[in-house]
This record gives C-alpha cells, sequence and structure tokens, in this order.
C-alpha cells in the first residue's frame, strides 16, 4: 500500500478545471517531484492534498484512508501533511521560534519543556539555532524558507508538501534551502514538491511527474524522463525548461 | 561625462538645491503676506472691538480657566470608561459579522444590523433616544444616571464604527497567512485567535486613535442630557460673564489634548506606511 494515493482527483475554480483527474502514488520514504509549467495545477494539486481545497471529485488516500471524505475534519489530517509555501508564510509577529511552537502548543497535549527541547533541536538541525529568536523580516530568504520548513516539522508530519519552495529566492540562497530537502530525504521522510528545480529533481527525486493542464503526461524515474521522455508535450516542456 | 560636478556637488543635487531655496521663499513670502493681512485688516473690521472683548477677555480667561480644567476631568472619566468598552464591543461585533457557523448566523445578522443602525443615526439623536428614553424606564438610582445612559450612546455608536476599522484590518491580513496556518492543523479559531486577529489588530492602530479622538470631542455631546462637562460649564460660565471667552478657554483645553493624540496617530500611520513600503 501506497503511503499516499490520489485517485482520479478533480478540481475546478468556476469553469476552469484545474487538476483533471490526477492519479498519483507516493510510496513510504519517496521523493516525488511535480514538474510542469506554471498553471499545470502543481500547486493546486499540492493544496488538494492538504485539505485547503475541496476537490470536486475523486479520492485521496493517507495509510489507505479517504482523506477526502466530505465533511470530514481536516485538522487531523493536516497535523499529519506538513506543507511550506513559496512565499514561505511565516508569521509576522512571532518570532522564528514562536512560529515553530505555535501549533503543537495548540494541538498536542505537550508539556511546554518536552516541547521547547523538541523544537530547539529542530533549529540546531537545521542551523537556525542562531536565529531562533529573530523575527521573520530579520531574516534572509534562505533563511525564512528553512524556519517555515522547520515550523512544519514541528508538528512531526508523515508526509511533506514543498510548494515550489525555492522560486522566490535569490539564486544564491537556493542551496542552502534543498540542503535541508536532500536532509529530510536521507532521514526517510515522504515528500512531494512541485518544482521548476530541474537539477534537483533529476538528481534527488524517486520519481518524476510531468503535468500538464491538469493532468499527469507522464511519469517514470528521473533517469527515464529526462533522458529518454516518451511523450512529445514532456519532451518540448523539458527541452524549454532545460534549456 | 566629467564636467557635470561643480563645487563638489552633481548638477543633479545642484538644481535640487536652488529648486528647494525657491520653495522656502514662497512658502515665506505667502506665509508673512496672510499673517500680515489678518494682523491689520481683521482689527479694522467694525465689529472687531466687541469680539475681542466677548471672545478674548483675559480677566475671564484666567478666572473661568482652572474650573474649566475641573469640569474637564468628567470628560476624562466618561472617556476612560467608554474607550475600553468600545474596544471590546467593536472586535466582538466585528467577529460576529465574520461569523461562518450557521448556527451563529443570527448573531451575523445582528451585527450587521447593529452596524448599520448606529453607523446611521447622528450621534447626538442617539444620545438624545437612549439618555432620555431609557432613564424614562423609571429605573431606580444610580440606574437612571445620564452618565451610564450618555455613555451607553457613545459606546454603542461608536462600537458600530470601530467595528468596521477591525473587518478591514481582518482582511488587510493575506489569505496565504490563513493557508500557513491551518495547513499546521491549526482550528479556525486557533488561527483567528493567534494568527489573523494579531496582525489585523497592528494594522489599525493608526485608524483606532483617530476613533479615541474623536471620542475625546464627542463626549461633550452628553453635555445635552446633563452631566455638567467642560462644554456645558463653559455655557455656565457664559452665561454667568455675559462673555464667550470661557468657550475659548474650553476650545483650549480640548486642542492640549487632541493635538498631541492626532500628532502621535499621523506619525504611527506615516511609520505604517513606511514599513509596506
Amino acid at each position: 500500500m501506497s503511503k499516499l494515493e490520489l485517485h482520479n482527483v478533480v478540481k475546478c475554480f468556476g469553469d476552469n478545471t484545474v487538476c483533471d483527474g490526477i492519479n498519483l502514488n507516493v510510496d513510504q520514504g519517496q521523493m516525488v517531484c511535480l514538474i510542469g509549467a506554471s498553471g499545470a495545477g502543481k500547486s493546486t494539486l499540492l493544496r488538494c492534498i492538504n485539505l485547503l481545497e475541496p476537490i470536486e471529485d475523486g479520492e485521496i488516500f493517507l495509510d489507505g484512508e479517504d482523506i477526502s471524505f466530505p465533511g470530514l475534519n481536516p485538522q487531523s489530517v493536516r497535523s499529519k501533511i506538513g506543507m511550506v509555501f513559496q512565499s514561505f508564510n511565516l508569521f509576522p509577529h512571532m518570532t522564528a521560534f514562536e512560529n515553530a511552537i505555535l501549533a503543537p502548543k495548540r494541538t498536542k497535549n505537550l508539556s511546554k519543556i518536552q516541547l521547547t527541547s523538541e523544537v530547539e533541536m529542530l533549529f540546531e538541525r537545521f542551523d537556525l539555532a542562531e536565529r531562533m529568536h529573530n523575527y521573520p523580516d530579520q531574516l534572509s530568504g534562505g533563511q525564512q524558507q528553512r524556519v517555515a520548513i522547520v515550523r512544519a516539522l514541528a508538528m512531526k508530519p508523515e508526509v511533506m508538501l514543498f510548494d515550489e519552495i525555492t522560486s522566490a529566492l535569490d539564486p544564491q540562497l537556493v542551496g542552502e534551502v534543498l540542503d535541508v530537502l536532500l536532509q529530510l530525504k536521507d532521514q526517510g521522510m515522504t515528500m512531494v514538491l512541485a518544482t521548476h528545480e530541474m537539477q534537483f529533481a533529476r538528481q534527488a527525486a524517486d520519481k518524476i511527474c510531468f503535468l500538464k493542464d491538469g493532468k499527469v503526461v507522464e511519469e517514470g524515474s528521473p533517469k527515464q524522463i529526462f533522458t529518454d521522455p516518451k511523450r512529445v508535450e514532456t519532451k518540448a516542456f523539458l527541452s524549454r525548461a532545460l534549456k | 561625462m566629467k564636467n557635470n560636478k561643480a563645487a563638489g556637488i552633481t548638477r543633479r543635487e545642484q538644481y535640487e538645491q536652488k529648486q528647494r531655496r525657491r520653495s522656502i521663499l514662497v512658502a515665506a513670502l505667502s506665509t508673512i503676506f496672510v499673517i500680515v493681512t489678518i494682523v491689520i485688516f481683521v482689527p479694522m473690521t467694525p465689529g472687531w472691538e466687541k469680539v475681542q472683548k466677548s471672545f478674548f477677555n483675559g480677566v475671564v480667561l484666567s478666572k473661568t480657566f482652572p474650573k474649566l480644567l475641573n469640569a474637564f476631568t468628567v470628560n476624562i472619566m466618561i472617556f476612560a470608561w467608554s474607550a475600553p468598552a468600545i474596544a471590546v464591543l467593536g472586535l466582538m461585533i466585528a467577529l460576529a459579522r465574520d461569523a461562518k457557523s450557521p448556527a451563529l448566523f443570527p448573531l451575523r445578522i445582528f451585527g450587521a444590523a447593529f452596524t448599520d443602525i448606529f453607523r446611521g443615526v447622528p450621534v447626538i439623536l442617539t444620545v438624545y433616544l437612549i439618555g432620555f428614553g431609557i432613564p424614562g424606564l423609571g429605573l431606580p438610582r444610580p440606574w437612571n444616571s445620564p452618565f451610564i445612559w450618555g455613555s451607553l450612546a457613545l459606546i454603542l455608536t461608536y462600537s458600530a464604527y470601530v467595528a468596521e476599522i477591525f473587518r478591514s484590518g481582518i482582511d488587510s491580513v493575506h489569505p496565504s497567512q490563513r493557508s500557513a496556518a491551518l495547513s499546521l492543523g491549526l482550528s479556525e479559531r486557533q488561527v483567528m485567535r493567534d494568527v489573523i486577529l494579531p496582525q489585523a489588530i497592528r494594522n489599525v492602530v493608526p485608524s483606532q486613535m483617530n476613533m479615541l479622538i474623536a471620542l475625546q470631542k464627542d463626549v461633550s455631546l452628553l453635555s445635552f442630557i446633563g452631566p455638567v462637562e467642560i462644554f456645558r460649564q463653559a455655557g455656565v460660565y457664559k452665561s454667568l460673564f455675559a462673555n464667550f471667552t470661557p468657550y475659548v478657554g474650553a476650545a483650549i483645553i480640548f486642542l492640549i489634548v487632541t493635538i498631541p493624540a492626532t500628532r502621535y496617530a499621523d506619525y504611527l500611520m506615516a511609520r505604517q506606511m513606511r514599513e509596506r513600503r
């Protein structure tokens, strides 16, 4: 059984069908990269998995349990699925540490001491200990995004979703954030990424899915997709993206 | 471009310096012109001496000013208990209007009706209707006090405005903040309390400061239903001395409070604009 399974997921905004029957399997510990042009439906798909957008049709399974069932309380699902956004979305009125501790403090019955030491360890692990008590506007973009990752990890999620998390960064800051992803992969985190970082996807992903117009056009190993794409659309996209 | 520097400054700076000098000169000249006109021509008007005696009378001012200050403490008292009540009620109305649960639908309707009614009726009318109407029910002392019902009228009216400002503050927080907070597994309530409201309130502090200043002035409307606050007290002295100077004294006292407050609100507003860039 896959960790995360999507069956025929359909999402529309008005007349605009953004996800048009998407199937996707993500195994435990796998890193899956969604690639494709802007507007292909990558971000929306991630938001659907995290139940930030209700889907029109289809099912989403986490550990075999249908989490897309209408009327289900999304809170317990979201605490198992972490998400990191393109624009960081840190809470500007809280320090990095307060950002990270808010959700576990509110949703888990843990002692404050235990929580504090756990979260502090996360900051240390990702080389942010010195920045822990800074406010977001005192941090560089790369640091902010790493804090956002720590914030999501503080909930101890089973799956992590990353929505183009390096797209808003200066080129020299991209590396530090991608390093964090590699670290998470080594630790066996199950991850789904929407990304424009083709080199990274090629090196780090276990599986690549190419999306176009809300459909998965082609999926396969990075080697197969990048060196021997079967579909013309994939070829055309890659030749543009790898230029 | 070698010769773009003269006397150690660029030609751009040179130009701007010239422009600056010019505008300072023009501003000074026009200010002097206006002041001279007022100083020369106003005293030449036929009624000036009478106006001076009845509005700017130093003797009357020095006699009444301390008493006016004393009466102003009544304004401060009414202000001091109304302002916190307005903040709390305003926030509650704002939250009620944004309530999503169907069980809270009546609350939403109530919130909308509340803001429509109290923004739509002149403050003085509300003060009259509540201030005379409710004590008219024959309530025992101290529940027939015009202080209580007059303050309530102010609280209701101002809460309606303050609620709308809070709502605009809530709308000003970017939806991505909500997404991020929800994605962490927080409930709608927690998202509102911990993430949206703190930012919303911070965003509307300058606007709310302006409401406080307006409230400070409108406390005087309560004089129409009884309490002897500064405006009423000034009226008493006007009759006593047959002289309008006490009103000028009252205006001075108001300005002593409101000018610093207005400046501070403007400063907060300017700082916020800078932060947003």
